[in-house]
């Protein structure tokens, strides 16, 4: 193994966004051949040192070799001529182009047919399709496309499983292993050790901009892993805070909610959640998660049904007088740049944004708001130069943790957070975890969307599991199984059962 | 003149006045595509119709007098590009700077043209009006009514429709008007796919200037035949970005506009005053109401391609996030 050749070769790479410094001095080799993992907390600097590889950013510092060959990469022309493809953590598609205008575009004639691409690998997509129309799953096959047909020998994958089923995670994989065969070297930024252990054949790992150090997978695992990434040991178990069932707070009565197009996104869901628990929705992505939340929160008119709050009807309520009764709402969505968040601005105003009208007076207060930004930044952990940096410029877990950090400041009684850790590095994610607990027992009613089963299994007291927008169980987790709910969540058995509820 | 007569006549005039506008909006359709709001149309057809004006009057020649129309647009687009694209300055600022600076210059060299000249007046050479004229297309121009609507036009009319499909053509059915649109569309998206984002932009914002340029030649050589007047341009750069939206970003649509546009532009003068009696002022509004009236329905329903494209206004940095 140590005798194919270098794929890449990086020598000293550094690179600073005025004082921070992402990069420091970083060394990194990737074979041909080899599924190199990149691993790393959230801001240590992963897809800064992909960027440099793509052309996108300039390093201030050190020496890039491909091939064993010196090179400066000043456009991401040049990276392509090279071989060099990246998929970026956030999509690069033109919206109101199709899959094969986004693919075409430019190109010099070289290339190999997008038609050809997606019968050799068997892909499922409609090139002819608009982006503005695609699902992120699809979205993420036009970047692969794209990719492959400029004939890149060496990948890069920045997060590219985030907000992929783990059907198209065991897809995506597959084809990356035929990819691996045919000689060629990837690198994969992935925040999921079981996925690190499952595809790569090495892993480097970056802490704060500097490579600590690469070990063959084989010879790793996840504590290790976890070890190398934080700097110190993590427990990596989800505890379950004991419950103290209090009232109902929140009762979801037959809710219907109908599309854009009037088709139906939910219907007949039903169910009640107490203070001080816990409640997970397990689903298939789609299953309509997104019109459950907004339904909840105010932002989407509700077909028929009721939800009531301490006994009274909200629906209907503006979403303003929503959050002033106590219900707050965290949704990350597929895009993950964060909703609800003016990326300009930076974190003290961004909390104001939510408060200020509870303010008295005209002129805003930002003092209260900056020592609060603080107390946030500190407790959260949160990576960020200085509390006047706008959001835009934290790297994207620390932006979530900035988002889920504003709507526990608001001290609701019920918090609605939906994937809360998509890309959230493994710290990070027990640290939101053990937020969602603490709300928990301070009497909040938790509602957990999300897509992990075992991290629903071990956090949540209860979970709806929903399938094509109905109700298919509701089970306490103690007693339900991974299995169970995968059943229930593809909507095998219709039949309710809420036996253990 | 029967009624028939001066329906004939009102539209004829109707089609004069639409050429400059479409000459303008076409220049800021390009301009838009690349992702740069140019708020100097204005401007880029003042500096046009200046200096084919004093190019005519000095060379004589009608291909010269639009070369130097058309570089005029260039240049006045060429300092806006370097600002926005090289600079990275604000868009709106630059480009209405580019309006004050184009019309005060027109109007400063026209007016010492003018007290300089003899008898007070600049007459442009004859050579240049006789290839600007009307063009007579023989037996297609005798047909009734439709020979004097369509084949009775100057060479920059029908100039104007030809740059409309060519546009139209480029731009839907060409890989580099593929990655123009992209360019503008999401830069991110283009830069990452190999495709030089300056330069698509310093092309295109500089070719839509000519374009500009052109449609101040046409104001000042055709409609004005030659004889310089104060604010000669007179706001018909803003219709044109009113028209940019009014034609939903299409050259083909465009033409339509600018027709419709042009339409409004006259009916003052056909409009019998025993008739219908309303101040004129009424009549200079009609185009923009037809505008905000256009913006509000299409807007209800109005796909996603027909809509400005989405990285227009914003500058771009590669390293920026
Ligand atoms: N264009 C930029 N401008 C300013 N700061 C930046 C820029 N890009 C990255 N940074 C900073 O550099 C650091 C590293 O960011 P980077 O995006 O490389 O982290 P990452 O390891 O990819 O994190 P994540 O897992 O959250 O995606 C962060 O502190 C970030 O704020
Ligand atoms: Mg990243």
């Amino acid at each position: 193994m140590t005798d194919t050749p270098l794929a890449i070769s990086l020598r000293g790479l550094t690179k600073t966004f005025g004082k921070v410094v992402a990069n420091d001095h970083i060394d990194l080799d990737v074979r041909t051949g080899e599924i190199l993992a990149l691993l790393g907390e959230n801001g240590s600097g992963k897809t800064t040192l992909m960027n440099m590889l793509s052309g996108t950013y300039q390093p201030d510092e050190g020496s890039i070799w491909i091939r064993g060959r010196r090179v400066n990469i000043r456009s991401p022309r040049e990276a392509i001529d090279l071989g060099i493809g990246m998929i970026h953590q956030h999509f690069k598609l033109v919206d109101v182009f199709t899959a094969r205008e986004n693919i075409l575009l430019g190109q010099k004639g070289r290339s190999a047919a997008p038609d050809e691409i997606v019968g050799r690998l068997q892909l499922s997509i409609d090139l002819n399709k608009k982006v503005y129309n695609m699902s992120v799953s699809e979205k993420q096959t036009v970047e692969i496309i794209k990719v492959i047909s400029r004939g890149a020998d060496i990948l890069i994958l920045d997060e590219p499983t985030a907000v992929l089923t783990p059907q198209e995670i065991d897809a995506l994989f597959d084809l990356l292993r035929l990819m691996k065969q045919e000689g060629k070297a990837i690198v994969i930024i992935t925040h999921k050790l079981e996925e690190v252990m499952a595809i790569s054949d090495r892993v480097a790992v970056l802490h704060r901009g500097r490579n600590v150090g690469s070990v063959q997978t084989a010879d790793a695992d996840r504590f290790l892993l976890t070890e190398m990434m934080v700097g110190r040991q993590v427990g990596l178990s989800i505890q379950r805070a004991p419950m103290q069932a209090g009232n109902t707070i929140l009762d979801i009565h037959q809710l219907k909610v109908l599309g854009p197009e009037g088709q139906p996104e939910l219907q007949k869901v039903s169910f009640t959640l107490r203070a001080g628990e816990i409640l997970g929705v397990a689903g298939v992505a789609g299953s309509g998660q997104r019109a459950l939340c907004e339904s909840i929160a105010g932002l989407q008119e509700i077909a028929g049904g009721s939800i009531l709050l301490d006994g009274k009807r909200i629906d209907g309520l503006s979403p303003r007088e929503i959050i002033k009764r106590g219900i707050s709402m965290a949704f990350i969505p597929e895009d993950r740049l964060g909703m609800g968040l003016v990326g300009s601005m930076d974190i003290p105003d961004n909390l104001l944004l939510k408060t200020y009208r509870d303010q008295p007076g005209v002129l805003l207060r930002r003092k209260a708001a900056r020592e609060e930004a603080q107390e946030m930044i500190d407790r959260l952990d949160i990576a960020t130069p200085g509390l006047s940096t706008p959001v835009r410029k934290l790297s994207g877990g620390n932006v979530q943790k900035v988002l889920l950090g504003r709507e526990i400041n608001l001290s609701p009684r019920v918090l609605i957070t939906a994937y809360p850790v998509r890309g959230l590095d493994i710290g990070a994610s027990m640290t939101i975890y053990d937020m969602l607990n603490e709300q928990k027992q301070k009497g909040v009613g938790v509602l957990f969307i999300g897509e992990d089963l075992d991290v629903l299994l071990s956090l949540c007291d209860r979970i709806v599991v929903l399938s094509g927008g109905k109700v298919t169980a509701i089970v306490d987790s103690k007693f339900a199984t991974k299995a169970l709910l995968g059943m229930k969540m593809t909507g095998l058995a219709t039949d309710k059962e809420d036996a253990y509820a | 003149m029967t009624f028939a007569d001066q329906l004939i006549a009102f539209l004829y005039a109707a089609v004069l006045a639409s050429v400059p506008l479409l000459y303008g909006t076409l220049g800021e359709i390009l301009i838009e595509k690349s992702g740069n709001l140019n708020l100097g149309v204005e401007g880029m057809m003042y500096l046009g119709a200046i200096t084919g004006f004093l190019a005519s009057y000095l060379f004589g020649s009608p291909l010269i007098a639009l070369a130097f129309s058309f570089l005029a647009g260039m240049a006045g687009a060429a300092i806006y590009a370097f600002i926005t694209v090289t600079l990275k300055a604000n868009q709106n600022v630059t480009g209405l700077t580019l309006t004050m600076f184009g019309t005060g210059v027109a109007n400063f060299v026209g007016e010492v043209l003018k007290s300089t000249a003899p008898a007070g007046a600049v007459f442009m050479n004859e050579a240049v009006k006789a290839w600007l004229l009307p063009l007579n297309l023989g037996p297609l121009t005798q047909l009734p009514v439709v020979g004097k609507l369509l084949f009775n036009h100057s060479i920059l009319t029908y100039l104007a429709i030809v740059t409309a499909v060519t546009l139209h053509l480029y731009l839907n059915h060409s890989s580099l008007g593929l990655n123009l649109r992209a360019v503008g569309e999401n830069p991110a998206a283009a830069d990452a796919m190999g495709v030089n984002v300056s330069r698509y932009k310093y092309i295109h914002i500089l070719l839509g200037g000519g374009i500009c340029g052109l449609g101040g030649a046409y104001i000042s050589l055709v409609t004005a035949l030659g004889n310089w007047q104060p604010d000669i341009v007179g706001g018909q750069g803003w219709i044109a970005m009113a028209l940019v939206i009014f034609s939903s970003w299409s050259p083909l649509r465009a033409i339509l506009g600018a027709l419709v546009f042009g339409t409004l532009n006259v009916l003052h003068l056909y409009v019998p005053r025993d008739v219908v009696n309303i101040p004129g002022a009424f009549y200079s509004m009609l185009p923009f109401v037809v505008t905000a009236l256009v913006l509000i329905f299409s807007s209800i329903r109005m796909k996603r391609e027909h809509q400005q494209p989405a990285g227009c206004g914003v500058n771009y940095f590669r390293e920026e996030r």
